[in-house]
């Protein structure tokens, strides 16, 4: 039996984690600081892959990478093509997943109590201190949260996948897309190992996100 | 060194628009009512709000300066501001705290600073605990603390003792005397509790809906308030409109209107309106004693009492008997509690006497 569908989807979907982590946590941090009319725009746009189909999704990435498009152009420049590769598939993922880490992100870092980053300004802290050693580890169960909530949708991604990276079997075949050829090709035994082991993985993802957010919470600052 | 503030802005409700200055060692209480603008005024020194326009200056150094385009950051102030919940980072030691602001220094120097604030302010065994399994108290003093490490040009303090309980109050208060006698930089502490910013402070800011009422030494300005509203904001609850008589140099015959008599009074002022006495200032003849003066002495008689544990408040009509309501009143006088079981058996009228001297006039 082939397990490459496996691998791929964990690769893409630890690379997709931890692009979006950083990009999602940004835009929270950055998002926290600025407000007015334009902003509800930005929200909107950086919420958009949640809602709309991930057939939309990828059409767009598609328009986007493609030879014609606009990204894909600047990308042949430097002899590289993004449509139908192993990249495609963190791209999809990382896209369709970032809303939920930006949504978890904000939400996390607004519980903050603003005092606590006030005290380290007058104590002489730069706003970089202040988001990484005070706001970032207050709102760290959140964003901890939120980068788990991501690498599930980045796991399950199926149709921006598919659209923009394609199904060639030990490239850009993911665990999803893998059950789809195997049900589609009536082969019901590979179909079944598929959704067992993606079952597998989603519910030790959820172990780990109950653990975390316990054990990782508020009630770690006190003395062991 | 001083610390200078001209500033004003524009809040929801009023127009906060203050002038003064603080000298290093006379710490200076600002005092009123909440939501009188306190602490929007400490949080634009600190730099965490903005001023529409004015000018602070700390020392020489301009730290904003509207006119001049001038606007410090807080992180660059050094002034530190000491939040009313103290503001204690909870993912971090009592001693990560204190070393929060001096993290610049060498790791030897820090070590020393932090070994120092923690030896005044007696935190010393509590280093190793998080906020969480600190009482309020000892929140209190590694907050101090982490403000004194990093040794602030000034010190900033936002309603430091509300959030303690009454004997640990007393505690702190102590504290907090000794540690401004120390430290020796201006010192600002905002409260609306009265008797603690007479404890603490040698000068007083009274502050109503973003304006100074008052400001200048305590002793003056709780013997002689400038006005009715600082009389009122100072905890003073007798007030009488009067009308002048006569008046020479030293002192003053006026006729109270609200109380129905006349009174020397110790002072004089130009356009007198209103007089005034602080509760604790009315005294009771016991005992009426042949030929003693009956000047400001007056018949009484009680309209109702209320009593705290050590201290009665009687609320006292003067001249002739309440009749109906228990609110018909026109002194509020506090006595305590002896006082007031050896003489509340005694026949009616009793005898009010207004002593000349604690008696205060208030223009219009």
């Amino acid at each position: 039996m082939d397990w490459s569908p496996v691998w791929i989807s964990l690769e893409t979907s630890v690379t997709a984690t931890l692009i979006v982590m950083v990009v999602g946590l940004a835009a929270a941090a950055w998002r926290e600081r600025h407000n007015g009319p334009v902003m509800a725009l930005v929200d909107g746009l950086f919420l958009l892959p949640l809602v709309l189909p991930p057939t939309v999704v990828g059409f767009f990435l598609l328009l986007l990478f493609g030879r014609n498009g606009p990204l894909g152009k600047l990308l042949l420049r430097f002899g590289h093509t993004v449509v139908f590769s192993w990249p495609a598939t963190v791209i999809a993922a990382a896209v369709v997943s970032f809303p939920l880490m930006y949504l978890t992100a904000r939400a996390a870092l607004e519980q903050v109590d603003p005092h606590f980053l006030q005290a380290a300004r007058t104590l002489g802290a730069s706003e970089w201190r202040v988001f990484g050693e005070v706001a970032l580890p207050l709102a760290w169960p959140g964003v901890l949260a939120g980068t788990i909530l991501s690498f599930a949708r980045a796991l399950g991604e199926f149709g921006a996948t598919l659209m923009l990276a394609g199904n060639i079997e030990g490239k850009t075949e993911t665990i999803p897309i893998a059950i789809y050829s195997a049900f589609d090709a009536n082969d019901m035994q590979h179909a079944w190992t598929w959704c067992a082991v993606d079952i597998a993985i989603s519910l030790s993802l959820l172990a780990a996100l109950y653990y975390w957010t316990r054990a990782r919470g508020p009630a770690r600052w006190v003395r062991r | 060194m001083a610390l200078e503030v001209q500033i004003a802005k524009e809040l929801p409700d009023f127009t906060l628009d203050v002038r003064f200055r603080a000298e290093s060692g006379a710490p200076l209480s600002i005092l009123g009512p909440s939501g009188s603008g306190k602490t929007m005024l400490l949080r634009c020194i600190a730099g965490l709000e903005r001023p529409d326009h004015g000018r602070i200056v700390l020392d020489d150094r301009v730290l904003f300066d509207s006119e001049r385009r001038v606007r410090v950051p807080a992180r660059s102030r050094r002034l530190v501001l000491l939040f009313q919940h103290y503001a204690l980072f909870p993912h971090r030691t009592a001693s990560q705290n204190i070393a929060f602001g001096v993290r610049n220094l060498s790791r030897v120097d820090r070590e020393k600073r932090v070994a120092a604030v923690v030896r005044r302010t007696q935190v010393a065994g509590l280093e190793h605990r998080y906020p969480r399994e600190l009482s309020g108290g000892e929140q209190q003093r590694v907050a101090l603390a982490r403000a004194l490490a990093i040794e602030p040009g000034a010190l900033l303090l936002d309603e430091p003792l509300s959030a303690l309980d009454a004997h640990l109050r007393s505690q702190i208060e102590a504290q907090l005397q000794e540690t401004f006698a120390e430290y020796q930089r201006p010192t600002l502490l905002v409260t609306h509790n009265i008797e603690e910013a007479y404890r603490l402070c040698d000068q007083l800011l009274v502050l109503s809906r973003g304006r100074i009422a008052a400001c200048g030494a305590k002793e003056e300005i709780f013997q002689r308030p400038p006005s009715l509203e600082v009389a009122r904001l100072t905890g003073c609850k007798n007030f009488s409109k009067v009308k002048a008589i006569s008046a020479d140099s030293e002192e003053a015959i006026v006729e109270a209107t609200g109380w129905g008599c006349q009174l020397r009074v110790a002072h004089r002022i130009e356009r007198a309106a209103h007089v005034g006495i602080r509760a604790h200032h009315i005294d009771f003849e016991e005992a009426a004693i042949p030929g003693a003066s009956t000047e400001n002495t007056f018949p009484c008689w009680l309209a109702r009492s209320s009593e705290t544990p050590f201290r009665t408040t009687l609320f006292l009509k003067l001249h002739e008997p309440p009749v109906g309501s228990s609110s018909e009143f026109h002194l509020q006088a506090e006595v305590f509690k002896e006082k007031w079981e050896r003489f509340r058996d005694q026949p009616v009228p009793w005898h009010v006497r207004l002593p000349p001297a604690s008696l205060f006039l208030m223009p219009h």
